[in-house]
């Protein structure tokens, strides 16, 4: 019944997830008849999910024509050990090269998963382990759901720049209402990629009934016998007229203006208008228009950009570029942590709560010690509280951190952090004065956003030990390190801080010791040309917003406020210092800092946010203006000659990493693929580089 | 001080061939499956209460081993403080796990508590990783037979020549005829746990019965099988029992207890015994056995109205009958077959018998006292004497 489907040409060969009939007897469970029950299994273990590409879609639609031969009382799905279906098979999506081929496989997904509700035979879906995008939306085409206490579930496509084109944009709705669809849909997925527990799922009636894993499937065929038996009914809701529809869109739309900040964005907007559709439409012209609305983004750039910065996060999260072998790592069971403000005191919290070993904190004086450990320990209460620690486990850690003025506590660290003042010859002294104390192999970090890690290195004993180790505010949640390897820095060193860094479950890049290393240089000269539109004389709320049309979660100003001109203005004048006057020192910034005006933008007393007057007052009265184009067009412009000159220099060794950087460190957008794959498409690496950063085809339409 | 000790329920997995419907699955989970399936069907048991968890297994290494007893509990999900531990007495290991935990209730210890085996013959091929002691041979502690199940079986064929392959073929025949017409009247099924079986091939199915039974096997096709323990031997794949895999679980309390909660009753426990023999006739064991327990229990085995007698060989099933003088196809025992139909996965067969006597119990309030009795390697058999909870005098 179905279209004959190939693969697109060079897409690698698809891992088929075989549908595998089966009877069972029922009658073992007080019903009647059989259960053709469809078992999902590819063949590999949990580590290679389930997946449907066009051979997994024909052996289902196989199956589900065996399973209805045989007559049965009821069709089962279920999964392999661990896992239900982890959805599309995304990795031939990349090499789709016209639309049909794109509509084909969105049509081949519905024809086979509606079968499964138009069959005529009650459906159940046993979700016995991890269901995501189409695994859960086959799911939902079945007539009910069970699910393993332990599974998780999720419609990730937005996440993706996709929509839930299977089935799951237009059943969702219906199934559940607008309300927990837009939440399952958009909210969800916007929201980091946020999977349903078990006992959410069943909340927002995505499963009918949840069953515990360790005889999940004997539980999940009683309850199909006790429907079939009528022992058990479930309600399903009409929500064609329900009045949440407006107000969830709504909802929706907000969602997508704060991840986004105001941009247009394909993949959410056409999710949008799909769970607005199902208010009204029918299965069947829903599945029309998922496919329609499929087969539109996987023909646009930003999904492949989507797909390029999904891979590459996945990819380097496992692999470091460039990194030495894990073997020449050293043990860390002891961490100094030199500083006890806030970002010491955050750095001590992040040491203490992965690597779990004791973790001594100095600072000038014993009281500013004291609250540094006594932030950090109460950091432990509060995660208790929240009941994401066990009070035992918080008592172990907080028994492991102490603080002191005697920087002779030191000794026996394995790895030092220090995160004082940003001042190179402090640090020097620093460093000097702790290799009295330390053995020759200790590490010593610098979590420096701009100095130079090679000066703190020289007239050292053993420069070789010391390498840049630059995290991200707030550096629990930014997922970003940035390793920077001075000249003389070892590879068991380099090895130990990639080996940390892996404990503290970040994503990293190794790259040269360059001033700013990757993020900050990037996004200190992007946002030196808005302030400079801004000195010129366009007006803040023109130069502000003129990026916002691509996306970027933050406006330039907002993340000023957010880094504080304090630091921005440090980073400025380092990269200024060794960049040279590309890197311009704003009047605006300098007088803000100097005056000790901490916001661009402040709240009013009513909520809203308004640009602060005493800003405003100490911006100089240019007089040429941008246009916001001129102003988008400039920033653009800066980001790309930047970012040649980090490749040409060599301070990373792929212009992979810089896109990992931007969206690991910076939370630059996938649809933007980090930033380089956006620059390619609009032309702008052509233009001002004179080649693009990325062949066709890798992160955009071939 | 002794209380009065009763079985509440009991139930199975089905039992399969090794390495055949139960390839896929692990011991534990079948373990598992038999004691989720057990509290299930008495939902009256607050997990809580659950005093112990006796657990046999004849191999306690890999996915029977870890302290199967308590490994089982925590994956069943019994509540941390519900205690378990493992029990070998190979053959008889969940028969002894129910004499285990009813001699702690009869003293007052417990109040509740399971006793079940699980044997997967398919992961731990018998003998798997056994070292006896040189001693035993080069001492003649025992003969080379004796570590040799089908040779035990051999020898008593030896020991006793009326015994003949015929006859053997022709016990193997009933017991299956008799286990075919209990699936036919829905006898067996009742008391069995479906159970979840992934394959991964045919992906996952469900074992609703027992693999094993021959239905439509014949004295003819019995009599021409080889017999692999010695040349022109008596003891064929037919007249034994296969190597199989399964799980067994019983729940046993104090019978204040069970009344108190309002627990079936479905057995009272009269008196067990355990008794050696020669290790190279272990088949004999039984009947020593069985004649210790009459006497501490004070009856003859006139006395007893039904018998669940565990058929590792039909020959050691024809030694006990002869020696207490019953007949062949006597339809007091093993009224469903035996293991020569159903299987035999070592270490839980003991709670199979039991199971079979409860529900034979049922139907015959005639009859008062009944026992379940098997071989034991090495030289054992175990008899336990159970009471009929159902039995009105004068019935009949």
């Amino acid at each position: 019944m179905t279209t004959e489907m190939k693969l697109p040409e060079g897409a690698p060969q698809e891992v088929i997830t075989h549908a595998l009939v089966r009877d069972v007897d029922l009658a073992a469970f007080g019903g009647s008849g059989t259960m053709a029950l469809i078992t999902l299994d590819n063949g590999q273990d949990h580590n290679r999910p389930n997946t449907f590409g066009p051979a997994s879609l024909q052996s289902l639609d196989a199956a589900i024509t065996d399973a209805i031969a045989g007559k049965p009382a009821a069709i089962g799905l279920t999964g392999k050990p661990f896992i239900f279906a982890a959805g599309a098979d995304l990795s031939a999506l990349g090499f789709i090269q016209d639309r049909t081929q794109s509509l084909a496989i969105g049509k081949l997904g519905h024809d086979v998963f509606r079968r499964l509700d138009e069959c005529g035979i009650p459906t159940f879906a046993f979700i016995n382990g991890l269901a995501l995008g189409g695994g859960l939306e086959v799911g939902l085409h079945c007539k009910y759901r069970t699910l393993a206490s332990t599974a998780l579930t999720a419609l990730p496509e937005v996440f993706l720049g996709l929509v839930p084109g299977w089935g799951g944009a237009t059943i969702l709705p219906k199934l559940i209402g607008p309300e927990r669809a837009v939440q399952v849909i958009m909210l969800n997925a916007l929201n980091n990629n946020t999977m349903m527990k078990a006992k959410d799922a069943l909340k927002l009636g995505v499963v009918d009934a949840v069953f515990e894993p360790a005889d999940f499937i004997e539980r999940s065929i009683a309850f199909a016998v006790s429907i079939l038996t009528g022992a058990t009914t479930v309600e399903r809701k009409d929500y064609s007229n329900d009045p949440a529809w407006e107000s969830a869109l709504a909802t929706g739309r907000a969602a997508v203006l704060k991840k986004y900040g105001g941009a247009q964005i394909a993949s959410p907007t056409a999710a949008l208008r799909l769970i607005a559709e199902a208010k009204s439409n029918s299965r069947s012209a829903g599945f029309d228009a998922e496919d329609q609305a499929l087969s539109d983004l996987t023909m646009g750039d930003a999904l492949r950009a989507s797909l390029y910065a999904f891979n590459l996060i996945q990819k380097k999260r496992k692999k470091v570029e460039g990194a030495p072998k894990p073997a020449l790592a050293r043990k860390v069971t002891k961490v100094g942590v030199v500083g006890a403000g806030l970002m010491a005191s955050q750095l001590a919290l992040l040491l203490l709560r992965n690597l779990k070993c004791p973790v001594v904190m100095t600072d000038i004086d014993q009281e500013r010690a004291d609250k540094g450990v006594a932030w950090v320990k109460n950091e432990l209460v509060k995660t208790v509280e929240k009941k994401s620690m066990s009070p035992e486990a918080a008592q172990r850690l907080s028994l492991l951190i102490t603080g002191s003025v005697d920087q002779s506590v030191f000794a026996g660290c394995d790895f030092i952090i220090e995160a004082i003042f940003e001042e190179l010859s402090l640090k020097q002294e620093l460093f000097k004065k702790l290799e009295t104390i330390i053995s020759p192999e200790c590490v010593l970090a610098t979590n420096t956003s701009s100095l130079s890690v090679e000066k703190m290195s020289q007239g050292l004993k053993n420069p070789e030990r010391v390498v840049g180790f630059h995290f991200f505010n707030p550096v629990a949640v930014m997922p970003l390190l940035e390793v920077a390897r001075t000249s003389t820095t070892d590879d068991a060193t380099t090895a130990t801080a990639i080996a940390v860094g892996k404990e503290l479950k970040k994503v990293m890049i190794i790259c040269k010791d360059a001033p700013g290393f990757v993020v900050n240089r990037l996004l200190t000269r992007f946002m030196g040309e808005i302030t400079d539109a801004v000195d010129e004389g366009t007006p803040p709320a023109v130069a502000d917003s003129a990026m916002s049309s691509i996306g970027f979660p933050m406006s330039p100003f907002q993340l000023l406020d957010l880094v504080g001109p304090g630091v921005a203005l440090h980073v400025l004048k380092t990269l200024h210092n060794n960049l040279g006057p590309r890197y311009r020192i704003s009047p605006t910034m300098q007088a803000m800092v100097d005056q000790g005006i901490r916001n661009f933008y402040i709240k009013n007393e009513d909520g809203t946010v308004v640009v602060n007057p005493a800003a405003l007052a100490l911006i100089p009265k240019g007089d040429s203006p941008s246009t916001p184009e001129h102003v988008r067009t400039r920033a653009l412009n800066a980001l790309a000659i930047e970012a040649k000159m980090m490749l040409d220099e060599g301070v990373v060794a792929t212009a992979a990493e810089i896109d990992l950087c931007m969206l690991m460190g910076a939370g630059w957008p996938m649809h933007l693929g980090g930033i380089l794959p956006y620059l390619d498409r609009s032309g702008i690496s052509d233009s001002v580089c004179g080649s693009r950063f990325h062949p066709a085809g890798v992160a955009s339409l071939p | 001080m002794s209380r009065s000790v009763v079985l509440v329920d009991a139930v199975r997995t089905p039992f399969g061939k090794a390495g055949s419907l139960y390839a896929g699955t692990r011991a534990d989970d079948l373990m598992v499956r038999a004691i989720r399936g057990l509290l299930d069907r008495n939902p009256l048991v607050d997990l809580r209460a659950i005093d112990d968890v006796a657990i046999a297994a004849a191999t306690q290494t890999g996915d029977q081993g870890m302290n199967i007893g308590r490994s089982a509990a925590l994956l069943a999900g019994l509540p941390n403080t519900v205690p378990g531990y493992s029990i070998d007495r190979w053959c008889a290991g969940a028969l002894t796990a129910v004499t285990t935990v009813a001699g702690a209730i009869a003293i007052g210890a417990n109040e509740i508590a399971i006793a079940g085996g699980v044997e997967h013959m398919g992961n731990h091929p018998i003998g798997e990783g056994l070292d006896p002691n040189p001693r035993f041979l080069a001492e003649r502690i025992v003969e080379q037979d004796a570590l040799a199940m089908g040779a035990t079986a051999e020898r008593l064929h030896d020991r006793f020549p009326t015994i003949t392959k015929e006859r053997a073929d022709k016990y193997a025949l009933n017991s299956q005829i008799k286990t075919a017409k209990a699936y036919e009247a829905g006898l067996i099924q009742r008391d069995l746990i479906p159970t979840a079986a992934r394959n991964a091939e045919l992906g996952w199915g469900i074992a609703t019965m027992d693999e094993p039974p021959r239905p439509t096997t014949t004295l003819e096709a019995l009599s021409g099988l080889k017999t692999p323990f010695r040349p022109a031997g008596r003891v064929t794949a037919g007249n034994s029992s296969g190597l199989n895999d399964g799980a067994t679980a019983a729940l046993l309390a104090s019978e204040e207890k069970a009344i108190e909660l309002g627990l079936t009753i479905k057995a009272r426990l009269v008196t067990f015994a355990f008794a050696g023999v020669e290790p190279e006739v272990m088949g004999y064991g039984p009947v020593p056995a069985t004649i210790k327990a009459l006497k501490q229990a004070g009856l003859t085995i006139a006395d007893i109205g039904l018998f669940e007698i565990n058929e590792a060989f039909a020959v050691q099933v024809l030694a006990f009958l002869e020696h207490f003088a019953i007949a062949d196809d006597d339809a007091r025992v093993n009224p469903f077959g035996g293991a020569i139909a159903v299987g035999h996965p070592l270490a839980s067969s003991g709670v199979r018998l039991i199971l079979n006597l409860a529900r034979s119990f049922e139907a015959h309030p005639e009859v008062r006292y009944g026992i379940t009795t098997m071989c034991i390697g090495l030289g054992m058999g175990g008899t336990v004497i159970w009471e009929n909870p159902h039995f009105k005098a004068g019935v009949k």
